[in-house]
């Protein structure tokens, strides 16, 4: 299926204006949120985008699932260029998106009726969708839940019900849209566990925006944005190590990290870069005679 | 607050009513509702009465459960009775100062009494067994015709079925801001009209901006998940009748036609 | 004096087949002056117990005393009980409806019967006490950033003098920047009025920074109310709870369990860092 020269996302020099309108509904002015975006991202990976509130994460989010169209510049998904009507509906199909608030986009009264939304709207036939929805909701450990109203589910729950319902559009790439800021630590980690689990056996994309910083440790490739731009771009080590940069662009990095930070600062020889508790135990002491006794489960965060 | 409604409120439980199609129950509570006008005579009372007393048997839903929904209308139905008891010109039976009785009166009452308490349960034994999802699908199916004239019938069931799912998330958050309010002193309890109108703004603006900001999210969400109305859309739970719904839709054809036959003949 | 909590217990749909108890027997004294953290997963029963306190539950059984008066009792002033124990609810900048900052502010003031002039002067003092520009006192609360209406929400229960202030979650849904802002405005408001301050959270992290004591809450019942320290040593308990220790003190016990003799009662950044810098000798480095 993956198109081995296809990126799955390519952003070239990507402006969006948002316009102000007065009282009347007239022009008063335009508010720059993206100010020249160029990136890139490869079929199955799971990248993160981190930034504060305001720097235009969640707009370049709305970009990849065409709900926004670009002022300037392009944006492709999958080859595809958003800018172009036609290829719209399979955009969208292709680049599921997950919101923030897990209440405001479950649409059915039934679970796995909300799940089989999608397909209905992209025509699937009846037997197909009951395939789909019941493949879905096991991906992400919902099935049991199949007949409840998404009223008694938690936020977690509800967020996973809100994956399954994308996955069961059979994307190539999911995009994440702070799906975990409403939630409780529990909650957090189902969602991310969901997600992690999703790009390691279906090979789905996955561009997770957050800014807990936990979140973002596995990930392949890191994108930080401030200001409308990408400020920061690298593999989580790469962006962690950089303790002073991080605070000047409003983030935290883990608390290993910054404890390493300390101790370097302070003088100890060791490594620039922890990212596990696991590294600096071994930074400190040297690495433990049985090796690997201390791989945990995926959705374990130090 | 809303809790002692429990008149058409869906009763989960397993029944032949509750597995029937959604439409022939809705076509059923309608065919119902026009034979209580039908029949005039007391055969035809009974008829109709027995019929929803075999319904409710089917149904399964305890009668307690039923008749304890019955009481939050039982004002209207005294207020009725009242008037056509009072009211009915004819020949006096039994006078006590201004009030007389009739005979037409009386049995104006009686049958009016009779029509509107079956009307009412007739139309609640639809709700009880049928969830709201069923019959939004059931009235777009049923609709569909009115679509040539440019009704917008998926429109319609789409915008029902979402109301249905954000009745208690507003209920909730209406709690949740009336709490809120009371907690920097706002007094709700206000015997004073104008008093508890301005009282609502702190709890009434609130709510709309929350309603607008929910509305505009699920519109979004929906749009991202390839919503784009009724065109080209499958359904994952079509309606298909079998034959127990052919058996109702026979069933129900005969009581009407022999309501019609009362009428004519007793 | 502060609060007394008797034995409450609080059932949901009570007399119900749904009835959930929330609140399962709890006694516990709340004094003046102390910085509280009430920690709980969802349904814990911690937002439950929080709004007994100030009267918006009526308990089910047991007795709740504000400086030693009962708050059910007769001739209980139960909108005082409001204006002492402040509660600012989870995401409260959704209860924001004024045209402007300041007027949204007066509004718990002005309920209290103040003046026009005393309610306007108490807002200002709140205002200022969640740092809020005065370029924004006449903007419509709908214009400001998150973190501004938040703090804007926080000045309105703050502007009735609250004596006990409560804040359920007030960092839910911020990013770094706006969690450390938040709860940097708490803990000097904590320091400048000497008032008591109970911080609902899930978030190990941010409570572990400021507090002096924490309750946790898990089915209902408080399990742990000791100083943070001293709950964070039953990281396996706390963690069966959907909870966890602050990420430092997971750091420090492995430390110690790889045979590097560190204190583990450590929940900061800083002092992580001082307590292996007092223990480098012992390092291979």
């Amino acid at each position: 299926m993956l198109n081995r020269f296809t990126p799955m996302i390519k952003i070239q020099k990507l402006i969006h204006d948002y316009i102000k309108r007065d009282d009347e509904g007239n022009v008063a002015g335009t508010v720059r949120a993206i100010g020249g975006v160029d990136l890139h991202v490869e079929p199955g990976r799971f990248i993160a985008i981190l930034g504060h509130n305001g720097s235009g994460k969640s707009t370049l989010a709305k970009h990849l699932n065409a709900l926004l169209f670009p002022t300037e510049g392009t944006v492709w998904v999958d080859g595809m260029s958003t800018s172009d009507g036609k290829n719209l509906w399979e955009i969208r199909r292709e680049a599921g998106m997950v919101f923030q608030n897990p209440d405001n986009q479950i649409i059915a009264q039934v679970v796995e009726e909300d799940v089989g939304f999608g397909p209905e709207n992209i025509g699937v036939p009846t037997e197909e969708i009951w395939t789909r929805v019941e493949e879905s909701l096991k991906a992400v450990g919902m099935l049991e839940h199949r007949k409840k109203s998404p009223n008694r589910l938690s936020g977690g729950q509800k967020q996973r019900v809100s994956i399954a319902g994308v996955i069961a559009m059979e994307p190539k790439c999911i995009i994440l849209d702070e799906p975990t800021a409403m939630l409780d630590p529990n909650g957090r980690k189902e969602v991310i566990k969901a997600a992690k689990k999703l790009n390691r056996e279906k090979g789905i994309t996955v561009i997770l925006i957050t800014h807990y910083m936990e979140e973002a440790v596995d990930a392949d490739m890191i994108f930080v944005m401030d200001k409308g731009v990408v400020a920061m771009q690298g593999t989580p080590r790469e962006i962690f190590c950089q303790v002073e940069r991080m605070k000047e662009l409003q983030l935290d990095v883990p608390q290993v990290t910054l404890l390493g930070h300390e101790l370097r600062k302070a003088g100890l020889a060791i490594p620039d870069c922890i990212l596990t508790k696991e590294e600096l135990a071994d930074a400190l002491l040297g690495a433990p005679e049985a090796a690997g006794e201390k791989e945990e489960a995926d959705g374990d965060q130090s | 607050m809303f809790d002692s409604i429990t008149l058409g409120q869906y009763y989960q439980t397993d029944s032949v009513l509750h597995r029937l199609d959604p439409r022939v129950k809705l076509v059923g509570t309608f065919t119902y509702l026009i034979s209580l006008f039908v029949v005039k005579s007391f055969w035809g009372y009974l008829l109709a009465a027995m019929f929803l007393f075999v319904m409710i048997k089917l149904s399964n839903v305890p009668f307690r459960y039923i008749v304890r929904g019955m009481k939050t209308i039982l004002f209207l139905l005294l207020i009725t009775v009242c008037f056509n008891l009072f009211l009915t010109p004819g020949e006096v039976i039994w006078q006590f100062s201004i009030f007389k009785i009739t005979r037409e009166g009386l049995s104006f009452a009686i049958k009016m009494a009779l029509r509107l308490s079956l009307l009412i349960l007739g139309s609640s034994i639809m709700t009880l067994t049928t969830t709201p999802t069923q019959l939004t699908d059931a009235l777009e199916t049923l609709m569909k015709p009115l679509r040539k004239v440019h009704v917008p019938v998926h429109e319609i069931a789409m915008m029902m079925s979402i109301a249905l799912r954000f009745i208690p998330i507003l209920m909730e958050e209406t709690d949740k801001i009336m709490k809120a309010q009371i907690a920097r002193g706002a007094d709700f309890e206000s015997k004073n009209i104008v008093k508890k109108i301005k009282s609502l703004v702190p709890l009434l603006v609130p709510l709309f901006i929350s309603a607008f900001r929910r509305a505009n999210d699920l519109a979004m969400a929906m749009e991202a998940r390839c919503y784009r109305g009724g065109e080209g859309r499958t359904k994952m739970k079509p309606l298909v009748y079998c034959a127990k719904d052919r058996v109702a839709y026979f069933i129900l054809l005969a009581f009407f036609v022999v309501c019609i036959l009362t009428r004519i003949f007793l | 004096m502060g609060i007394k909590v008797d034995d409450i217990c609080f059932l949901y749909e009570r007399g119900t087949a749904m009835q959930v108890r929330a609140l399962d027997h709890i006694s516990v004294e709340i004094p003046d002056d102390q910085f509280i953290g009430l920690i709980g997963h969802t349904g814990s029963g911690k937002s439950t117990f929080v709004q007994t306190l100030n009267g918006l539950l009526k308990v089910t059984s047991g007795h709740i005393y504000y400086n030693g008066e009962d708050i059910d009792g007769e001739k209980f002033d139960r909108k005082k009980l409001r204006s002492d124990v402040g509660l600012v609810f989870q995401y409260p900048e959704h209860q924001l409806f004024e045209v402007d900052v300041i007027t949204d502010v007066c509004f718990g003031p002005k309920n209290l019967g103040l003046s026009e002039s005393e309610a306007r002067s108490r807002a200002i003092e709140a205002l200022e006490s969640v740092k809020m520009s005065k370029s924004l006192y006449k903007a419509s609360p709908f214009d400001l950033s998150g973190g501004e209406k938040r703090r804007a929400a926080i000045a309105g229960v703050l502007a009735m003098r609250p004596k006990i202030l409560i804040l359920d979650e007030p960092t839910a849904g911020l990013d770094p920047r706006g969690r450390d802002e938040i709860l940097g405005l708490i803990a000097e408001m904590k320091k400048e009025r000497n008032m008591t301050i109970i911080l609902v959270s899930h978030s190990m992290d941010d409570v572990a920074r400021y507090v002096d004591r924490i309750m946790v809450m898990g089915g209902g019942k408080i399990l742990y109310d000791d100083e943070p320290v001293k709950v964070f040593r039953h990281v396996k308990e706390l963690e069966d709870l959907g909870l966890a220790a602050p990420q430092i003190t997971y750091v420090m016990k492995l430390l110690k369990e790889r045979g590097l003799d560190v204190n583990t009662d450590v929940l900061r950044v800083k002092e992580a860092a001082a307590e292996i810098l007092a223990h480098r000798r012992e390092l291979h480095v």
